[in-house]
């Protein structure tokens, strides 16, 4: 069951969705050669501390840490560590926050020093590929045409669009109906109704779009074939209006 | 976080491979090659033919999946 929120609970996501979006920008910020993964992770739970908020994604399941780092090949869930960011690696970084009782869920795809064209326009198309689908999000659309938005766009540029894992709606869980792959024809799918929020989140690839788990630690995912791949994530809501990014503080977001 | 998208099933361990993968036979007959979970792995469970256990398989590779939990018969 999809479940709509009300105009104050909305703007109780608003507030949430600044601290995430903040917290991200922060990151970036302090993205280079040299950092390692745990040190972001640190960074990232004082500040949405600071805020107020709780990291969402610590003791998700298990999960071990308040971001997940995922470097290159690695699309996501990468757990924070030792890892030490290089000149020409790629970071994908992945924040939830929970704030008044709801969890909002961004992640962006950063460069790290000098990193060439064409894997700059992997993370360029990826981040339209969220732009296409944020402007699905309005009353009437369908689920379908979300995903099919990503992939059009991704495929006719020749990238892959990663499949076995999906876009979601958020709210009171991090994980909530329905799964929204990043694939799919137009016209299908539930309607989109004001009210409904969603962590849209397309993962593409420079190759294929099989992914491997990682043997060693139970949550890294890999492309299958060792491609690089690319992660940006927004929350956003439908309104009346048109789509509602709740994941951005006024600077710039993914 | 990235929500996986899979298929969770239950089978029964019909033969263990040499390279820690199963062999499993789902409920509804189709046998599939699983490996076993990293989660498992970390916490040392074993896994033996005639166990029986829980299978997820992606939506786009039916014949492959990874054992993610063991029942205790």
């Amino acid at each position: 069951m999809i479940v709509r929120k009300s105009t104050s609970e909305l703007e109780a996501m608003r507030e949430g969705g600044r601290i995430t979006a903040g917290c991200l920008a922060m990151l970036e910020e302090n993205v280079r050669a040299g950092v390692t993964t745990r040190e972001l992770d640190r960074l990232a739970e004082e500040f949405i501390h600071e805020l107020g908020g709780k990291p969402e994604f610590k003791g998700y399941q298990g999960f071990p840490a308040s971001i997940c780092a995922s470097p290159n090949a690695m699309i996501v869930h990468g757990i924070p560590g030792s890892y030490r960011l290089k000149s020409g690696d790629i970071i994908s970084l992945d924040v939830g926050v929970r704030y008044e009782g709801f969890v909002t869920d961004s992640a962006t795809t950063v460069p790290v020093g000098y990193v060439p064209e064409d894997i700059l326009g992997l993370l360029s198309t990826t981040r339209e590929c969220l732009a296409a689908a944020t402007d699905q999000m309005r009353a009437g659309k369908r689920l379908g045409d979300v995903g099919h938005a990503i992939q059009a766009l991704a495929e006719s540029r020749g990238y892959g669009v990663v499949r076995d894992l999906v876009s979601h709606g958020v709210g009171r869980q991090m994980h909530e109906d329905p799964q929204i792959p990043n694939y799919g024809s137009p016209g299908t799918g539930p309607r989109l109704l004001p009210g409904m929020t969603f962590a849209i989140e397309p993962m593409i690839t420079l190759g294929d779009y099989g992914i491997r788990l990682s043997e060693w630690d139970g949550w890294s995912i890999y492309t299958a074939d060792g491609s690089l791949s690319a992660h940006f994530e927004n929350t956003v809501a439908v309104t009346e209006n048109g789509p509602l990014v709740l994941t951005q503080n006024g600077s710039s977001g993914p | 976080m990235a929500k996986e998208d899979v298929i969770e099933v239950e089978g029964t361990v019909t033969e263990a491979l040499p390279n820690t993968q199963f062999r499993v036979e789902l409920e509804n007959g189709h046998n599939v090659l699983a490996h076993i979970s990293g989660k498992m792995r970390m916490n040392y469970i074993r896994i033996l033919p005639g166990d029986r256990v829980k299978v997820e398989l992606s939506p786009y590779d039916l014949s492959r999946g990874r054992i993610t939990y063991r029942f205790r018969t």
